[in-house]
């Protein structure tokens, strides 16, 4: 395995009065898309949320490159080269699809070439360019998002269930970009419930259940075993397959 | 019926101006013409005060969910602190009646002003308002003893008795527009009124122009919606925040002066008195829109100058009825601001 980009060791967080996490341990390898599963509720998109910064960590670390984050302010987090999409994308409704890409560029103005890039990957986000993001389709949404996580280049991308509620179609474009993502070695950590979006992509494998993690290894594994899916994630595979 | 289509139209879709047509068309059928111009001119004026006063709460509100009971202090600090240099360059200047002259002195001294509200503003911040982030029942209370420091520290430099403000010479009296205009021959517009007014609308010019087109304004836009979604992006919203309440503090600054001279009497509680016509105007247009804080303070001042001319005693309540009723069709405001 590659050294990994980030790590989180022991992992014990909070939301509120309750205990979510109960000592995760998760290694991201570096350059790879690393997919998360695990059944709803599992704490998925509180691990992505505490490794930006916002969950309350009562135990354990998260190492970022060489350096420990845990407990940095969320901005600091995202400058050094998290770029994180919230499983609801969180979109901001009233800007326009331009206003909410000039936001996403922190170190300046937008670099021409990668906007190109960016709409060739998703043609919509120029068609819609000046029109408020709230206006957009919940897959154009998820575009934006996406878009706004690679407009500069980063290092790490978390991204939560792009292809919640979206059609074939599009989920195919997601996954050409991430295609692309992996080729210029963007590492990337990806929760996914649609086992064959994830099954495609990902080199690595993780499974949550209850706060913890339950599995951990390569796609090409996980995809091999029946059983073991069906063991860590009830998958009725054998339909698909 | 064109028109009633138009209003039709109006009503649905811009609120504000529909409520703002309706107004003036209603107060024009009741009231003489020539009397309505001035009365419309006044309310706008009074309008283009209260926006300047509110301005800056609205965006508070809106951007951090901070309810700052204290920035009515901050309105009575910058008429106190306005009129201080005012009082000063009139001991210089008084016998210069020249327009020009008396307007480069009250430069001076809203700049003053909003120096000094800035500043305050930035050490109330971090004193009053950091520590109580996200809990509006500790806002209100910390905030309203803030406010009461506040004053009293107003009376502790500028004395405990009301305080007269010069207004220029210049700016005393009115324009009386000559017999000769047709229709509007012989109504008096009263000078500071008018500047009052430009004024207004060039702060809120300003204030759009930062809103709408500058990095500052999309990320003031993007944290009204999601403070969480603006430090995912890399941003520190207190920065952002602190920024504001600074900007806003100073704005209520700004607008205290140029109440205190229309006023001509300070005292240290003229500020609190305003907040309710100030909570009534942002409440009306939308928490933490900068365009309903707008119309809702022209709203608020028409509707006082009409009413207050109709039926004096009905004023106040005319001004809490309009918002009672607002919020009855539109109960976000006016110009709603949309929060994720
Ligand atoms: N704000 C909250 N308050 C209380 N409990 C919460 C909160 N957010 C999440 N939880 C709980 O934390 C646990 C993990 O939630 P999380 O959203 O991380 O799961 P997930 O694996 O992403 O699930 P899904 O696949 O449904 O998105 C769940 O039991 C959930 O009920
Ligand atoms: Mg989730």
């Amino acid at each position: 395995m590659t050294e990994p980009i980030l790590s989180l060791s022991g992992i014990r967080a909070d939301i509120a009065q309750y205990h979510i996490l109960h000592g995760v341990d998760l290694v991201i390898p570096r350059g790879e898309l690393t997919v998360l599963l695990g059944r709803n509720g599992a704490g998925k998109s509180t691990t992505l949320r505490t490794i930006m910064g916002l969950t309350t960590v009562t135990d354990g670390n998260v190492r970022y490159r060489d350096t420990d984050i845990t407990g940095w302010p969320t901005p600091r987090i995202a400058r050094s080269g998290i770029a994180f999409v919230p499983e609801s994308m969180g979109i901001f409704g009233l800007l326009t699809v331009r206003e909410n890409l000039i936001l996403a560029a922190v170190n300046g103005p937008m670099d021409e070439a990668r906007l190109d890039w960016i709409f060739a990957l998703f043609p919509p986000l120029k068609t819609f360019w000046n029109r408020p993001a709230g206006n957009l389709s919940g897959g154009q949404k998820q575009m934006l998002a996406i878009a706004r996580a690679v407009i500069e280049p980063r290092e790490l991308l978390l991204v939560d269930e792009p292809t919640k509620g979206l059609a074939p179609a599009i989920i195919n474009d997601l996954a050409d970009a991430f295609e692309q993502l992996k080729s210029q070695q963007v590492s990337i950590l990806l929760v996914e419930q649609n086992f064959n979006f994830s099954r495609r992509l990902g080199q690595s494998v993780a499974v949550m259940s209850d706060g913890a993690i339950v599995h951990a290894g390569s796609m090409a594994e996980l995809a091999d075993n029946a059983d073991l899916q069906h063991e860590l994630l009830g998958l009725a595979l054998g339909a698909h397959q | 019926m064109p028109l009633a289509h138009r209003l039709r139209h109006l009503h649905t879709d811009q609120p504000h101006l529909f409520l703002l047509a309706l107004m003036m068309i209603l107060a024009l059928l009741s009231i003489n013409p020539l009397t309505w111009l001035v009365l419309t001119i006044s309310g706008v004026a009074m309008g283009a005060m209260l926006f300047l006063m509110a301005s800056g709460m609205t965006l508070t509100f809106g951007l951090m969910g901070v309810l700052n009971l204290a920035h009515g202090a901050f309105i009575s600090l910058g008429a106190f602190a306005g009129a201080t240099v005012m009082t000063f360059w009139m001991a210089d200047t008084a016998e210069h009646a020249d327009l020009l002259v008396n307007l480069l002195a009250i430069v001076p001294a809203m700049l003053f002003a909003m120096v000094v509200a800035g500043m305050v503003g930035l050490v109330f911040e971090h004193l009053v308002i950091k520590p109580v982030y996200g809990d509006h029942l500790k806002q209100i209370l910390v905030t309203v003893g803030g406010s009461i420091i506040l004053m009293q520290l107003i009376e502790v430099v500028w004395g405990a008795n009301d305080m007269p403000v010069p207004r220029p010479e210049s700016l005393q009296g009115a324009f009386i527009v000559s017999d000769a205009v047709p229709l509007i021959g012989g109504i008096a517009l009263e000078k500071f009124r008018l500047v009052a007014v430009v004024l207004g609308l060039a702060v809120y010019g300003l204030m759009l122009w930062i809103i709408d087109r500058t990095r500052i304004g999309i990320l003031i836009r993007a944290g009204v919606e999601s403070r969480e979604m603006v430090e995912i992006q890399g941003y520190r919203i207190h920065w952002l925040f602190l920024g504001v309440f600074v900007a806003g503090s100073a704005l209520a600054g700004l607008g205290g002066t140029m109440w205190g001279m229309y006023q001509e009497i300070l005292s240290p509680h003229m500020g609190d008195e305003m907040m309710i016509s100030v909570i009534v105007v942002i409440i009306l247009g939308g928490l933490g829109s900068i365009r309903g804080c707008f119309y809702g303070a022209v709203l608020v001042g028409l509707i006082n100058l009409y009413v207050g001319f109709l039926e004096p005693r009905l004023a106040a309540v005319a001004t809490v009825g309009l918002m009672v009723g607002v919020l009855m069709w539109r109960p976000q405001g006016l110009i709603p601001v949309i929060k994720v």
